[in-house]
This record gives C-alpha cells, structure tokens and sequence, in this order.
C-alpha cells in the first residue's frame, strides 16, 4: 500500500476497534466544532467508539488523509469501512440512515435489542 | 464582493460540475478569533450544489469528487469546508 510509518499506527486502530473516529481533540473534549457534532451523533446514538485525537501525532493528522483519500477531519471508520466526515455522518444521521447503518454493521446502537 | 478564493472555487465548481444551482457561503467572519481563522476572510465555506453528474454516486464519492476539484484551495487558504452535493431529482 505505502511505506507510510503512520499508516501502521491507523491500520492497527481500525483493526482493533468496531468504530473509530479520527478527530481533532478527544470525545470528552473536542477541539474543532466538526469533530464535536460527529461524537454528539455517535453518543446520542450510544455507540461505543474510539477516539484518536489527529493532534497528538502529526504523522497521523497527513496520514489519515492520504489513507482515506480524504483531506478533512473528522473521519469515521466503522469495521475497516470509510464512513464519511462531518457532512456525511449529519446527513445519514438526520435522514435516519446512520441507526440503520450501525445496526446491519453488528455495532451496538441505541434502541437495538442486545443479544 | 466575493474574495479570489470563492471566486476559484465557483469557477472550479462550474467547470467540473455544470450544476443546475451553486451556493457558496462564506462563513470566516463568524469565525474570527477562534482555531484556524487567519485573518483573511476566506477560510471558512460552505458549498451546495446540485448536479446531474452525482447520479449514481454515493456520498463518499460526490464529496471525493468535489474535494479533488478543490485539491489547492484545502491544502491552502481553506480551513474548513462543508458541502451538500445533489442531483436534481433529489431536490424535493
């Protein structure tokens, strides 16, 4: 794919993780207005999910772009699949599709019936 | 009196897309101050557009399609950037 160093460190949170969000600052505290509505969808929606913070690592805030071919943050991966940004994860989620996505990916969402 | 960043992004927009309806709002001034907000007025936009050549392209590859045409506006000037692609037979 790439000899990018930081593709590894990205490639190993997506694994690991069911849902992951590539974000300036961390869930608790966002650092950008984009971010924060992205963590305000995911947690009214319940969704456990990890949050990497693009600022604490410099080679990962490039790095994410050039992975994704994507030159914004936030980003959303949801079992290894590029979601979208800010603008996409608004427009699912207010048009419904976000809760439907969620549930036939297997990921724990809000108001679905655990096994 | 639109800035030379918007006016590349319209004419880049037009060029690429043909759309049937193009808004650009610029959104810098409510941003003053704050991360990313550098001062030139022109850092911070928004883009609706509509057009038949997002038929058949999901929301990914509209915004992809759109990020690639503004390649060197969002590695410079623009600091942040939200868009609304449609075609027309999704304006309802």
């Amino acid at each position: 794919m790439s000899d990018n160093p930081a593709f590894d460190t990205i490639k190993s949170e997506i694994d690991k993780n069911d849902v992951v969000l590539f974000m300036k600052g961390t869930p608790l505290f966002p650092q950008c207005g984009f971010s924060n509505l992205v963590v305000q969808v995911l947690t009214h929606l319940e969704v456990p999910f990890e949050g990497v913070n693009v600022l604490d690592d410099d080679d990962v805030r490039q790095g994410i772009k050039d992975f994704s071919n994507w030159p914004t943050i936030p980003q959303l991966y949801v079992k290894g699949e590029f979601v979208g940004g800010c603008d996409i994860i608004k427009e699912m989620f207010e048009e419904g599709e976000l809760h439907a996505y969620l549930a036939d990916k297997g990921v724990p969402v809000r108001g679905m019936a655990t096994a | 009196m639109a800035g030379t960043v918007e006016a590349a992004i319209r004419q880049k927009l037009n060029a690429a897309f043909s759309p049937q309806s193009i808004e650009i709002v610029n959104e810098s001034d409510s941003h003053s101050g704050h991360a990313g907000h550098d001062g030139s007025g022109e850092s911070h936009f928004r883009v609706y557009l509509v057009s038949d050549k997002f038929a058949g392209q999901n929301r990914v590859a509209r915004q992809r399609a759109i990020y690639d045409v503004l390649a060197d506006e969002l590695a410079g000037p623009i600091h942040a950037f939200s868009v609304t692609a449609r075609t027309p037979d999704e304006i309802g």
